[in-house]
């Protein structure tokens, strides 16, 4: 009887997973029960659910400063807390970009839609909290199988099959590189439990190799230059709120985990991971910069932008400090609004006009004005101009690799940093001042859509000039 | 007799490197699949012969191999249902006719 009450006891410290799969139990049951009529309410009933989710995730709070569960399989803490409410948030905006989209090309299946998200986000809850790396490859695979049938959605769509033929084999070839260095890592570990790993340290070239193998399998995840070849084509040809999707919450949660592992499984390696990082970085910056110039396609566009933003954030890896930790995560928090800002209203107008393309853009001012302008909003504060969201974000980052004295590093990043104002600003250039014979005519937005966009230009405006989000931040962060 | 251990390391590895080079050159979608496995099934080696020759009383690297096992078979379903959805669209499942992502 013991051993029962043990292991119930232990889902007690799992709040948000538990409540996560009541919701997604109840949004299956509810597409399957709710027959021809009820279709038209299911959406606002899914959306509903993971809302009442979501502000439960925020009452949640941890008694010590960390906890485990399951023998050490599960641990949380606060910032485990903070780092899967902020990913709800970013689900229930797609959510809402993806409501009209749902409605009208998707009608059938929007059950389905909102149930494979969820699940993608249970996985990434699980890879998130995970302290033995059996549940940390479970919760990425649980991520990552269904985002393949998701970016598969538009079945008669070639795009749409070519980005999930690429995504799923670069996925699962990218989990096999890097079960091979988990392999390496038990065999020469003895153990697969972080906290464990982290005391039975070796210095052995085969502990190095092992870390490697893991950080080429991550660097899949998170689209690092070199492994970033199917970003650009999976993020182009996927459905637009899939592709949002994919770009802020996938690799916000595929960062936290590798930097969790990085700073307690290979704490001892901080030199030889940082050294790795270091070039990763440099080459992801510049290499996403130089390549988003020439795109024609703004979901193209983004996509080599956001390969960019994520050498950025590896900027508060890199450090492995508490403060580099708060950076990260304040930047993943930012992003997620800039980001989604910007996918909003590509998707509002893709599905009213189907138009992607740069030149389609030119005189959007003068027929869409407030569309316009958020979209504005979004560039600038993606390439980090003050006083908006994305300026804080980049000079706490900034300063956390400051700290480690990485000056020459920075330095790179900031030359950057111009030449990706270059770029965002031809957006901006586009809408404002080209003229076009045939603009994009005036678009009557649907009310979703108008609550997501509201939501995410008041973040992208106040977040930054909100202190204590930082603060508190800082004050649950931890590292080396 | 015995077995030593390196000889299944060195097979694991050879394993795994056909496999990332067959992932590189096969230009058939069924083909990068199978050379997906072969990378799988090596990873596997690995963790049940560390498990069997190094820590052999416990049972760690044997449950891994089986969860790999397990979800390799979902990830390898939902890949075959996406490459016949691509042969549905395109009527062949060559590597080169899925290039027409580009601007």
């Amino acid at each position: 009887m013991d051993i029962i009450k043990e292991f119930y006891s232990g889902f007690s410290i799992m709040n948000q997973e538990v409540s996560l799969v009541l919701v997604l139990v109840f949004v299956l049951l509810a597409d399957l029960f709710c027959g021809e009529k009820g279709k038209k309410y299911l959406q606002l009933l899914a959306i509903a659910a993971f809302a009442l989710n979501v502000v439960y995730g925020f009452t949640l709070k941890v008694d010590s400063t960390y906890q485990d569960s399951f023998a050490g399989m599960y641990v949380t803490s606060d910032m485990h807390i903070l780092v899967k409410n902020i990913l709800n948030v970013g689900t229930l905006l797609v959510f809402f970009f993806a409501h009209y989209w749902n409605e009208h090309e998707n009608r059938s299946q929007s059950g389905e839609f909102y149930f494979l998200m969820l699940s993608t986000l249970l996985g990434m809850y699980l890879m998130i909290s995970s302290g033995n790396f059996l549940l940390f490859y479970i919760g990425l695979e649980t991520a990552s199988i269904p985002m393949a049938a998701m970016v598969a959605f538009n079945k008669k769509a070639h795009e749409s099959a070519e980005a999930a033929a690429k995504y799923i084999l670069t996925a699962a070839f990218s989990s096999g590189v890097m079960l091979f260095g988990i392999s390496l890592i038990y065999g020469t570990y003895g153990t697969l439990y972080y906290n464990e790993a982290a005391n039975a340290f070796l210095a052995e070239p085969l502990q190095i190799m092992a870390m490697i193998f893991f950080m080429a399998g991550m660097g899949f995840k998170i689209s690092l230059v070199p492994f970033h070849l199917w970003t650009a084509d999976t993020y182009q040809g996927a459905p637009t709120p899939v592709t949002a999707y994919l770009s802020v919450m996938s690799k916000g949660a595929a960062v936290f985990s590798f930097l969790y592992i990085l700073i307690t499984v290979f704490r001892n390696y901080a030199e030889t991971w940082q050294n790795i990082l270091w070039w990763i970085i440099v080459v992801t910056i510049t290499v996403g910069n130089l390549f988003a110039i020439r795109q024609k396609n703004l979901k193209r566009f983004l996509a080599f932008s956001s390969i960019s933003q994520a050498g950025y954030i590896l900027l508060g890896v890199i450090a492995g400090t508490p403060q580099g930790m708060a950076a990260t995560v304040f930047y993943i928090f930012i992003y997620l609004f800039t980001n989604l800002a910007a996918f909003g209203i590509i998707s509002n107008i893709e599905n009213q006009t189907g138009k992607v393309g740069m030149d389609d853009y030119n005189g959007l001012y003068s027929t869409n004005p407030k569309l316009a302008v958020i979209m504005m909003l979004a560039m600038f504060s993606l390439g980090g101009i003050p006083f908006f969201a994305g300026f804080f974000s980049k000079f706490f980052i900034f300063l956390a690799a400051t700290q480690k004295e990485m000056y020459l590093l920075v330095f790179i990043a900031l030359l950057n940093t111009i030449i990706s104002l270059f770029y965002y600003l031809l957006v901006v250039k586009a809408m404002f001042i080209k003229e076009s014979t045939n603009p994009i005519k005036p678009i009557k937005s649907d009310a979703m859509s108008v609550i997501g966009l509201a939501i995410c230009t008041i973040g992208m405006i106040v977040l930054g000039f909100i202190s204590p989000i930082y603060e508190y931040m800082s004050s649950i962060s931890f590292g080396i | 007799m015995n077995i030593p251990v390196e000889y299944f390391l060195v097979l694991s590895t050879l394993l795994f490197f056909i496999g990332v080079f067959g992932f590189i050159v096969r230009k058939n979608l069924i083909g990068i699949l199978m050379s997906i496995e072969l990378v799988l099934n090596a990873v596997n080696i690995n963790f049940v012969v560390f498990n069997r020759f190094l820590y052999p009383d416990k049972l760690e690297g044997f449950i891994y191999g089986l969860f790999v096992i397990i979800v390799a078979a979902a990830e390898t379903a939902v890949a075959i249902a996406i490459i016949i959805n691509v042969y549905r669209n395109m009527k062949n499942i060559d590597v080169n006719s899925i290039k027409e992502l580009k601007n």
